[in-house]
């Protein structure tokens, strides 16, 4: 009997990474589930107002793969040591060892898998599919021009000829012409043709430059609790994000207020409690400032958001009004929030149904009342914005 | 080549082990080895070692996970990976030390040994093995890469005949009755007994089998079935569930025989490394190495171990009876190479247990029983006089084949409705629900109509059906 040894050979091991494909597909698969689950994802606290190189860890379903198995009252049997007693504890759930056969036991759900928070966020709004946006909402400045070449023409102005190209031309004419007629060889002058010369073409090239601001307002009065402003800011995070991703130049600027407005840093901005009363008039005031001194909007895309409980002192209604009718005429778009957590107790009138008054084609209203209505309403938030585009 | 041996030097071991492999009476195929590196051999680990096969993304998760824990050294690899191929294929890592190459080549001639002779392998026609993964391969990348078809169309089947693949017979050894011995069975067993006093008896009536009935007898192999019986099928389906369905059973000898496979390559690789005679210095590595593999795993079963065990065991009791044993072993005693050798060839890991496990055995192993209570995992029987017999049951409840659901097709026109009535065969140990769910929902995509299986469920009798995307659970009135 003859035994073959084959000995390695390491430019076969490294041309075969046969596996490359399937994990390239399960990949996707990962990518796919995790897509399904954004969200869950996004009423996961921990995402927000994290670094955009952090890695979050994400939790994934979908990618097991399912047989018949048994459940929990199935025993099994162990080796142990001769102090092995009834009613000792040796594990959790899972059992150790044999998991590995296939159709053994359900599997530990091991998936949890690390995605960069900006990859994440890209998932996000790839699903948003919002192709008009972007054109119709941008103005842009032409902030350089410069000019690239771009291949050769047979015409052109005289400052561009190539003089090297043309001469290779007109060689290679010569030799066409001497092939054709052996007769020609004799030595004569061999001018340069209107066909020989060679042109350089350039092309302009403009780069655009697009600025957006974020003017987030939010509600910082005394019957803002915690779970409100969670919400609030949830919504914030997204909008600023989305925002991020279409434009270059993204500027946010955050105003809170209660009976006075003020402009705040983004900690203080989440973090700091306020107590008194709400005029939402003087936020509006307060940002329509902001935009005028330093965000004009001929040169800037302006996107605002107020988050409020709508809990607003009606002597103010009237002034909020024709400030929201103001700040609307200034901005791409302008939402009005409203943050009602099920159970926090109604009170209050809402200023959803107020603001209904006000036309302006670019101003929108959610309502929040969970963690999972964060996502779905932001859908819909820019949702209604394409439809509105697409018909405009 | 950096690692610390030569190609002639493995030949030339391999001549001395080859001497004792056949001295000891092993009867292997050819064998052949190949060198290679770790991430080759992960690469042939989630294959099963194949040289080639189908891709499916379940292999490139597999591998992510092998790699990350090999990564973080939560596992090694394994020495070795062997085949059952003729001639068989088995797989050396470079990186390993000399003696770890030895010790391979030992282990690996019995495996192989295992492989050509035990009953259960006969069926895996293992001259083919090789070109019939290749060909399946193939077959499997030309319908994805079919533009009517793609990769859309075949992932889906694909994992739906995964989740049903091991649903297949288990013994292959018991040949598969075709259509017409069915009906000729179903027939003979509806005629009257045979009755020495009718002239004294009423005669009994004659009831008509219904022989109309699909399948006549509960079917096993889930894949096969809806493969034939579910007119919607188109030619590459029907393939593709035919080749899932093969490539599970040839699997399955592997998965019924793993303890005494293992135990019967580690018994041998320690027999034929003890009279090689090794220099000192690898004689101490093979000695922490054995120790390594063959080390009891406390709280799970070391496979290697517990088959190493009982095959010492079986030649012990064989050669040298204690008195009491003596009945055992019977009148014309064989010896226990004898012995050894017949046990090789016709017991599976159930029966190789079943007879072969001793008291002693388990008493001396410390088997113990347990339950999962709460969440957690709880000793519910250690082996003491009243339990062993139980630990004993659930041990073979638990190897092989034993860990998956006996589950079988029983009508595939289930209220005149072709809807697909399946009943698990129930022992004592409910199905996962959660599983249980979604392995039924590619049941009904590949069967296309809705699916009922009967099962328990808490001690009650229930139908789970799945239709409409979802799963309802009703009980059995």
């Amino acid at each position: 009997m003859s035994t073959v040894f084959r000995s390695y050979d390491s430019a076969s091991s490294q041309r075969s990474d046969r596996c490359a494909g399937d994990r390239q597909r399960h990949r996707e698969k990962v990518h796919e589930a995790i897509r399904q689950n954004i969200a869950d994802i996004i009423s996961e606290e921990s995402i927000i107002g994290k670094d955009r190189d952090r890695i979050i860890k994400v939790p994934i379903r979908g990618v097991k793969e399912y047989r018949f198995v048994y459940g929990d009252n199935a025993p099994g049997v162990g080796q142990g040591g001769p102090d092995t007693q009834p009613g000792q504890v040796i594990g959790k759930g899972e059992q150790g060892g044999d998991g590995q056969q296939a159709g053994d036991r359900p599997g530990v759900d091991y998936y949890e898998t690390d995605v960069a928070l900006d990859e994440l966020i890209d998932m996000m709004f790839e699903d948003l599919e919002l192709p008009y946006l972007e054109r119709k909402h941008l103005r842009q400045m032409e902030v350089e021009q410069l000019y690239k070449r771009k291949g050769y023409r047979k015409k052109g102005i005289r400052i561009r000829l190539d003089k090297r190209r043309t001469a290779v031309s007109r060689v290679k004419r010569k030799k066409a012409v001497q092939r054709a007629d052996a007769f020609a060889l004799r030595p004569q002058r061999f001018p340069f043709h209107r066909d020989d010369l060679v042109y350089r073409h350039t092309v302009t090239q403009v780069r655009r430059e697009s600025n957006a601001i974020v003017v987030c307002i939010m509600d910082t009065s005394g019957s803002m609790d915690t779970m409100k402003k969670y919400l609030a800011r949830s919504f914030f995070f997204l909008l600023y994000r989305f925002v991020c991703t279409k434009y270059q130049n993204v500027e946010i600027v955050f105003v809170a207020h209660h009976t006075e407005a003020a402009e705040v840093t983004e900690d203080e901005f989440f973090h700091k409690g306020e107590a008194g009363g709400t005029f939402i008039s003087s936020g509006y005031r307060k940002a329509l400032e902001i935009i005028e001194q330093r965000y004009h909007p001929s040169l800037w895309n302006v996107y605002v958001f107020h988050c409020s409980d709508g809990d607003n002192f009606e002597s103010d209604n009237a002034a909020a009004l024709q400030a929201a009718k103001d700040l609307a005429g200034v901005s791409n778009l302008f939402g009005y929030g409203e943050v009602k957590p099920l159970g926090s107790g109604y009170y209050g009138s809402s200023m959803i149904q107020f603001f209904s008054q006000l036309a302006a084609d670019n101003f929108q209203t959610v309502q929040i009342q969970r963690k999972e209505d964060i996502w779905p309403a932001f859908k819909g938030f820019l949702s209604r914005e394409r439809t509105r585009d697409d018909a405009a | 080549m950096p690692a610390g041996f030569t190609i002639q030097e493995l030949e030339s071991w391999n001549e001395r082990i080859l001497v004792l492999v056949e001295k000891f009476g092993l009867d292997p195929y050819p064998q052949e080895f190949e060198i290679c590196d770790h991430e080759q051999m992960l690469g042939y680990m989630v294959y099963s070692g194949m040289p080639s096969h189908y891709p499916h993304w379940s292999y490139g998760k597999n591998f992510e996970k092998l790699k990350t824990l090999y990564d973080y050294g939560v596992s090694g690899l394994p020495y070795e990976m062997v085949i059952n191929s003729n001639p068989s294929i088995a797989y050396l890592m470079r990186d390993n030390s000399l003696l770890l190459q030895v010790l391979t080549i030992a282990h690996v001639y019995g495996h192989n040994d295992f492989f050509k002779n035990n009953f259960t392998f006969k069926s895996t026609r293992a001259q083919y093995t090789i070109e019939t993964f290749k060909a399946h391969a193939n077959r499997i990348r030309h319908y994805m890469e079919d533009p009517s078809i793609g990769l859309e169309k075949v992932e889906p089947i694909l994992d739906a005949a995964h989740a049903l693949s091991v649903q297949c017979r288990r013994n292959l050894a018991i040949r598969k009755p075709s259509q017409e011995e069915d009906v000729e069975r179903r027939l003979s067993e509806s005629a009257p007994a045979h009755d020495p006093f009718h002239s004294i008896h009423r005669r009994q009536d004659y009831v008509a089998p219904d022989l109309n009935r699909v399948p006549l007898y509960p079917e096993e192999d889930l894949l096969l079935f809806i493969r034939d019986h579910n007119p919607l099928f188109s030619d590459w389906e029907k393939d593709i569930l035919t080749i899932v369905h093969e490539e599970a059973q040839y699997f399955i000898p592997q998965m019924e025989t793993k303890i005494m496979n293992e135990g019967w390559a580690s018994f041998w690789h320690k027999r034929i490394l003890d009279t090689l005679e090794l220099p000192q210095g690898m004689q101490l590595e093979f000695v922490v190495r054995h120790n390594q593999v063959l080390s009891p795993a406390r709280g799970s079963i070391n496979p290697y171990h517990l088959g190493m065990k009982v095959w010492e065991d079986i030649e012990r009791r064989w050669d040298k009876p204690a008195v009491d044993e003596k009945r055992d072993t019977g009148v014309k005693a064989k010896t226990g190479r004898e012995k050894v050798f017949e046990v090789r060839e016709v017991e599976r890991d159930a029966s190789f247990l079943r007879r072969y496990l001793t008291e002693e055995l388990i008493r001396e192993l410390n088997l113990f029983e347990y339950q999962s209570r709460g969440g957690d995992q709880v000793v519910a029987r250690v082996a003491d006089d009243d339990n062993w017999r139980a630990i004993k049951e659930t041990l073979i409840k638990n190897v092989g084949t034993g860990t998956i659901p006996v589950i079988k097709i029983e009508d595939a026109d289930y209220n005149k409705n072709r809807v697909l009535f399946l009943r698990h065969y129930h022992d004592g140990r409910d199905l996962q629900l959660e599983y249980a769910e979604k392995t039924l929902r590619y049941l009904h995509l590949l069967w296309s109509r809705e699916v009922v299986l009967e099962t328990e469920i808490n001690g009650k009798q229930s139908l789970l059906c799945f239709a409409d995307d979802k799963l309802t659970i009703k009980p059995v009135h």
